[in-house]
């Protein structure tokens, strides 16, 4: 038995590490009950922790194939896309959607339907997949696409490795000339200026508001808005001695242990916003050359950096909200918590579009998501936060969950009932079952 | 072979830490030759390191307890290699071949004689070529014979002490050969034991070690993390009626 947790370190729970090896290995051990798959673990709460068995797919990291004329690989579920980046990027080739860490495997990508700063318009991660390999708990394996076992196809897209064990995926990626991006700043002072601002960056392919979780009143959701385009060629000529694709750099930072202590307080977050803010300000309008990691993951550069919250962990909190109600719930969500929570410096407001999977998370809306120490507090606090979202016809991200009550979850979720009748036919229920779905009744 | 590539024979291509040296020479542009009991089973493999580098490995039969067979593999080969990496190892039930001497047997001659004779092969047609490296994954459990595993312990012990008369052997011919003691290595080998987490090199480690150090840096006897060779150096240094009693 080890001792399992997501990447925000609560909540924990034993479970037996089966360690996979080779496609096979997952057939003999299908048969047992209460497992589920784990990839690189950074999921934040429990999804990746079986009930009682954890298959660590983290060796199935070969390439199985790669067509250069049309960009699609095909991979084994526990390649990280952190090396997809470093062996394509210097080709030419980015993936079309990646989410906020290069560390997540693209099995769990796909368990999660993760999204981008692209999701208003090219969707999430799920859309971009052409096929996938399932192993069954019958032992089967099946090959799933528009073509052959559809349903089980979208249910797996999104589906928290509740349908079968995915074992390879063949995803389409993108032609890129540089590896660098333009990038362009806004400030916007309040709420509804940063919504106005994402509902107009809906043209640029990349979007994202870093949002000031602690300003208060007339300061409210004060925001800066980050959009950026891949770099052409041309776009870098004129500046000298810039290389198509940046080297990379070895990340120099990481926190070495636990801190005793949680380090994010509200007094050294409200610090960082303000100065932060006011930098935006300064910078806003102008194009700048910056490089993908460094845009896409900026979090990576600090490994590590869940140990900053200190031996309790933290939780994240994320919602989506749908179009029509987006403003109002949100100003009543970032009142409580700027009134009453501790949030993290690094919280962020972003448009999200339509998206495959029975299960997926994205909808036609505003999401936002935001880190909080655990606290005895914080708890009954983000029920009452639920309870707006519930309202406004939102719902939360599972891949970020670990305390969501199961109300909050059926309520938020429209078409938990066919997942739940797929789980039944594919005689996945309670075979495939991490403590996630346990919590959730899923 | 292509023009201007090196090529690398690697012996033990489907063990983790073999796949890690495979995936580090092709990442370098080098040709890659696996062998393997089951080739089949290398099928993936090869597809990954063909995705990577853009060159397919070869992927060949190759038993080492044939030992029979291994001028014929040799001669099947295409050319001479540059380089030659032995990665292949037992690490065997310690308790039931205690008791079970064909199982014992079967892990001597898996982790000595069949590397030894091998490399002897090798050796020789490294020697007259001039160049080459020759490089024996071997084990901290050569360094002292425990109670624990000192079957395993000693094959890798004559392995040790053959590769490092060969090195002396070779070493005005142009040839380098280089001893690597991994320590702890989360693979299947070791899989489901209770490993210390600052003591265990992840496999990519050791090939970093094995090309970085043995390759490129001309070093003779590798410790992946340097904190073994204190620790081996210590168990060496202790007298033989304390360690036995220490029970180590």
């Amino acid at each position: 038995m080890t001792e399992l947790s997501g990447w925000g370190r609560y909540p924990r729970h034993d479970s037996t590490v089966m360690e996979m090896r080779r496609g096979a290995d997952i057939a003999t051990a299908s048969a047992l009950s209460g497992a589920i798959a784990r990839g690189a673990g950074r999921a934040y709460g429990d999804a990746a922790i079986g009930e009682s068995v954890t298959f660590d797919m983290r060796r199935l990291d070969r390439l199985l194939g790669f067509d250069e004329a049309t960009g699609l690989l095909t991979a084994e579920a526990g390649v990280l896309l952190a090396d997809i980046i470093a062996t394509f990027l210097p080709r030419g080739f980015f993936p079309l959607v990646v989410p906020g860490t290069k560390f997540v495997s693209v099995g769990g990508m796909i368990a999660a339907n993760v999204h981008g700063k692209n999701h208003h318009r090219d969707g999430g991660f799920g859309d971009h997949v052409v096929s996938l390999k399932l192993a069954l708990p019958s032992g089967d394996v099946l090959h799933c696409s528009d073509e052959s076992n559809t349903e089980l196809f979208n249910a797996t897209i999104g589906g928290m490795g509740l349908t079968g064990t995915i074992l390879e995926a063949s995803f389409r990626m993108q032609r890129i000339e540089t590896g660098w991006v333009v990038q362009r700043n806004q400030a916007a002072p309040n709420l509804a200026a940063a919504l106005d601002l994402l509902s107009r960056a809906d043209q640029c392919t990349y979007s994202v508001a870093w949002i000031d979780c602690l300003a208060q009143g007339r300061d409210l959701g004060r925001s800066l808005i980050f959009t950026a385009e891949h770099a052409s060629l041309k776009d870098i000529e004129a500046d000298v001695g810039r290389t198509p694709f940046p080297v990379r750099r070895k990340s120099a930072l990481s926190v070495p242990l636990p801190s005793p202590v949680n380090l994010v307080n509200r007094h050294a977050v409200g610090l960082l916003n303000r100065t932060y803010f006011k930098r935006g300000q300064a910078l806003a309008g102008r194009a700048i050359l910056n490089d993908c990691d460094s845009y896409f993951f900026p979090l990576d550069g600090i490994g590590n950096w869940n140990l900053l919250y200190g031996r309790r962990g933290f939780l994240q909190h994320q919602a989506v909200l749908p179009s029509a109600t987006a403003a109002p719930a949100l100003e009543e969500m970032l009142d409580v918590f700027s009134k009453r929570a501790t949030p993290s410096f690094l919280a962020v407001l972003k448009r999200l579009g339509p998206t495959r999977g029975t299960l997926s998370f994205p909808m036609e809306g505003v999401t936002l998501a935001l880190d909080l120490p655990v606290t005895p507090e914080v708890f009954g606090l983000l029920d009452e936060i639920d309870r707006i979202v519930v309202k406004a016809g939102g719902r939360l991200y599972l891949a970020k969950d670990a305390r969501q009550k199961r109300d909050t979850f059926e309520r938020g979720y429209d078409r938990l009932d066919a997942f739940r009748a797929l789980r039944a036919t594919m005689g996945t229920t309670g075979k495939l079952q991490s403590r996630q779905s346990l919590r959730l009744g899923l | 072979m292509s023009e201007n590539r090196r090529s690398v024979l690697i012996v033990g291509g489907s063990s983790d830490i073999g796949r890690a040296i495979a995936r580090r020479y092709a990442q370098e542009g080098w040709d890659i030759v696996l062998t393997a009991r089951d080739p089949g089973a290398l099928a993936a493999d090869a597809a990954d390191l063909q995705v990577r580098s853009g060159s397919a490995p070869q992927t060949m039969f190759l038993d080492l307890l044939d030992t029979q067979s291994f001028p014929t593999f040799l001669q099947s080969l295409k050319g001479l290699p540059d380089t030659a990496i032995c990665v292949a190892g037992q690490l065997g039930e310690h308790t039931a071949m205690e008791t079970d001497l064909a199982a014992a047997q079967a892990n001597l001659r898996t982790n000595f004689e069949g590397p030894a004779l091998l490399l002897l092969l090798l050796a020789d047609g490294f020697a007259k070529r001039g160049s080459g490296t020759l490089i024996g994954i071997s084990s901290v459990a050569g360094d002292r014979g425990r109670a624990s595993n000192y079957i395993y312990g000693s094959s890798k012990a004559g392995f040790s002490q053959f590769l490092s008369g060969l090195r002396a052997r070779l070493r005005r011919k142009g040839v380098h050969v280089a001893t690597v003691k991994p320590g702890f290595v989360r693979t299947a080998m070791t899989s489901g034991m209770k490993l210390p987490p600052l003591l265990t090199a992840e496999p990519h480690e050791v090939a970093d070690a094995v090309f970085a150090r043995g390759q490129n840096g001309g070093a003779s006897v590798i410790y992946v993390r340097r904190i073994w060779q204190l620790i081996m150096f210590i168990i060496r240094a202790l007298p033989e009626p304390l360690f036995v009693r220490l029970g180590l």
